[in-house]
């Protein structure tokens, strides 16, 4: 059905994108709680910066990303020479780039749910010995799991068609960060190839539905769930 | 032992308030902004203070001095809300284990006796929101008294529910009042409930302490008339069953002042009552009078008369202990009623409010 060199492309496509959420996804739900539960001085521009890779173009984000984590970069040189690891033009990159873009949708996501659980529940469970902690863990992170699962739905989404910010730190290289996007790209560069570019494209559709079916199901049920009402 | 001694001053209210309060249950009254629950939150850890003390049972957990401020789940306090604020995603026996884990060592009152006490048995599995308002909040109560905490503060529990509510919760609370051994503080407008459930009553007004002491003695008070809304209530008394009669189906109990003859009441010779009496079931004679179907004629004294109020004015009688009855301006003019005039008070009925802890 599918070519293996599309079968390369789409599991290619999904690890980065599994990746990207993964790591992304306790950071992101430390951030949202901090600026949904706390406030310190500077929360302001926290929260600015938390959401620039939603405003600014994404080739400045990729660019940042080469200057920051490339070979020759601050950050990506220590990487480099202390612990042997490299984002530079494999797959990693590639994954470090979806994240980073798919970063603001997720903290939205997960702050909103954190903002709409009633604070006096939390206090109430204070009040029953409940260290802070034990707050979030047992409360907070049960409650918000709605705004979780779409966050992380809406994020992978965003990193399988992550394109500027990926092809600009981790350039497109086939097997290693030619994602999805990209290998449309390719393609487009070469005349005849409509056919292909069309199951890619349809591929992408897909695979987008799939993600959308699954996090409508789980969030329905986690909200019956928490809710009480039927699914 | 609870020694609350604290200020704090939110906008144009400033709370400075000092009390002490013992075993059972300590209602502070007030209406709504007289400061009961910025208190009850000041124990809890929930608000702190701008200056003061409190201390539970010998630990210190707020003192400005020494800038000592314990967390809420570090006193040992357990709060019953106004709403329920039980949580959503944990059937109701998850909901009651919460607070357990902090209670190793108090193996009392276990799981099943709370969950007895306040028939939460048929509901352990349902999710709250399968619950009426009036379970939830019986749930609510049984959860914090499950943290087994060294004082329970409880914040108009009731002030959500509609009557049939009230009703159905208020033996819930009568007994958990009188079979725990757990200092409580009820915070309440309502002053029904606390003639029913209260030993200690402490009357706030703008943030200030103006009366504490025992229920009794403070709802026979006639300068607090301005401030407790008495509605029905009427005096407290405090007595024990003396005899039954059981060919008339009454009972005698004996208090401080003589004898009252009530409708029968359960409860073996000896068993401690609390009786209601309203001011408007009590009328006044200046003679002993002969030929009346009022069964309780008690000898008294006058020894104050309130301020007026129209027609009415609350007139204190000392019957061994005061009580208050209800009287027409007129009917005092015409009667020459005065403080040290001797008199009989007619009590046309008396309410059992509840056998008294002391019963046990």
């Amino acid at each position: 059905m599918l070519s293996p060199l599309e079968v390369e492309i789409v599991l290619l496509s999904l690890r980065v994108g599994f990746w990207a959420v993964l790591v992304g996804l306790p950071l992101a739900i430390a951030a949202a709680w901090l600026l949904a539960r706390t406030s310190f001085p500077g929360k302001a521009v926290v929260d600015g910066l938390l959401h620039l890779p939603l405003v600014v173009p994404p080739v400045i984000v990729g660019y940042t990303l080469l200057v920051l984590l490339g070979r020759q970069g601050v950050i990506g040189a220590f990487l480099d020479n202390v612990f042997g690891i490299s984002f530079a033009f494999n797959w990693k990159g590639a994954a470090v780039a979806s994240g980073v873009m798919a970063f603001p949708l997720m903290v939205r996501a997960i702050r909103l749910s954190i903002e709409a659980i009633d604070r006096r529940i939390e206090t109430a469970a204070r009040t029953l010995g409940a260290s802070p902690l034990r707050v979030f863990a047992t409360i907070t992170l049960p409650l918000a799991l709605p705004g979780i699962l779409s966050g992380t739905v809406l994020a992978f989404a965003r990193s399988l068609g992550e394109f500027g910010a990926t092809i600009t730190f981790v350039s497109n290289i086939p097997g290693e960060t030619r994602t999805l996007p990209l290998a449309v790209f390719s393609l487009m560069q070469v005349p005849g190839t409509e056919a292909a570019i069309l199951r890619l494209v349809l591929i992408s559709i897909a695979i987008a539905l799939a993600a959308l079916v699954v996090s409508e199901y789980l969030s329905r049920r986690v909200a019956a769930r928490i809710r009480g009402t039927p699914p | 032992m609870i020694r609350v001694a604290i200020q704090k001053k939110l906008g144009a209210f400033t709370l400075d308030v000092s009390f002490v309060s013992g075993a059972g249950v300590t209602a502070l009254y007030g209406v709504s902004g007289a400061g009961k629950t910025s208190i009850v939150n000041a124990i809890a850890g929930l608000m702190r203070p701008d200056a003061g003390h409190i201390e539970l049972d010998g630990i210190t957990v707020f003192d400005s001095t020494s800038r000592i401020f314990l967390p809420p789940e570090r006193r040992g306090v357990g709060y019953v809300f106004q709403e329920d604020r039980l949580f959503p995603h944990l059937s109701v026996r998850r909901n009651l284990s919460y607070g357990q884990r902090r209670s190793e060592g108090h193996p009392q009152p276990s799981f099943d006796d709370v969950i007895d006490l306040l028939g939460l048995a048929p509901l352990l599995e349902r999710l709250p929101h399968r619950l009426s308002g009036g379970e939830k909040q019986r749930v609510a109560i049984g959860r914090a008294v499950l943290s087994r905490p060294r004082l329970l503060l409880m914040d108009e529990p009731l002030a959500n529910l509609d009557t049939a509510r009230r009703a159905e919760i208020l033996p819930f609370l009568e007994r958990l009042c009188r079979d725990l051994s757990l200092p409580i503080v009820y915070v309440s407008h309502a002053i029904e409930e606390i003639t029913r459930l209260a030993d200690t009553l402490i009357v706030l007004d703008r943030g200030k302490v103006v009366a504490a002491g025992p229920v009794p003695a403070i709802t026979a008070r006639l300068d607090l008339s301005p401030l407790i809304d008495r509605g029905d209530a009427g005096t407290v008394l405090v007595g024990t069953i003396e005899s039954h009669d059981t060919r008339y189906h009454l009972t005698t109990v004996a208090f401080d002042g003589g004898r009252l003859v009530v409708p029968a009441v359960g409860g073996p010779v000896g068993a401690a009552l609390r009786l209601r009496i309203q001011a408007r079931d009590v009328a006044i004679a200046t003679s002993v009078p002969t030929g009346i179907s009022t069964l309780n004629c008690l000898p008294g004294v006058i020894t104050e008369l309130g301020t007026g109020r129209q027609a009415h004015r609350d007139v204190q009688v000392n019957v061994g202990v005061p009580i208050l009855a209800r009287l027409t301006q007129r009917s005092i003019s015409e009667l020459g009623l005065e403080p040290g005039r001797q008199v009989t008070a007619l009590i046309k009925s008396v309410a059992v409010e509840r056998t008294d802890r002391s019963a046990d």
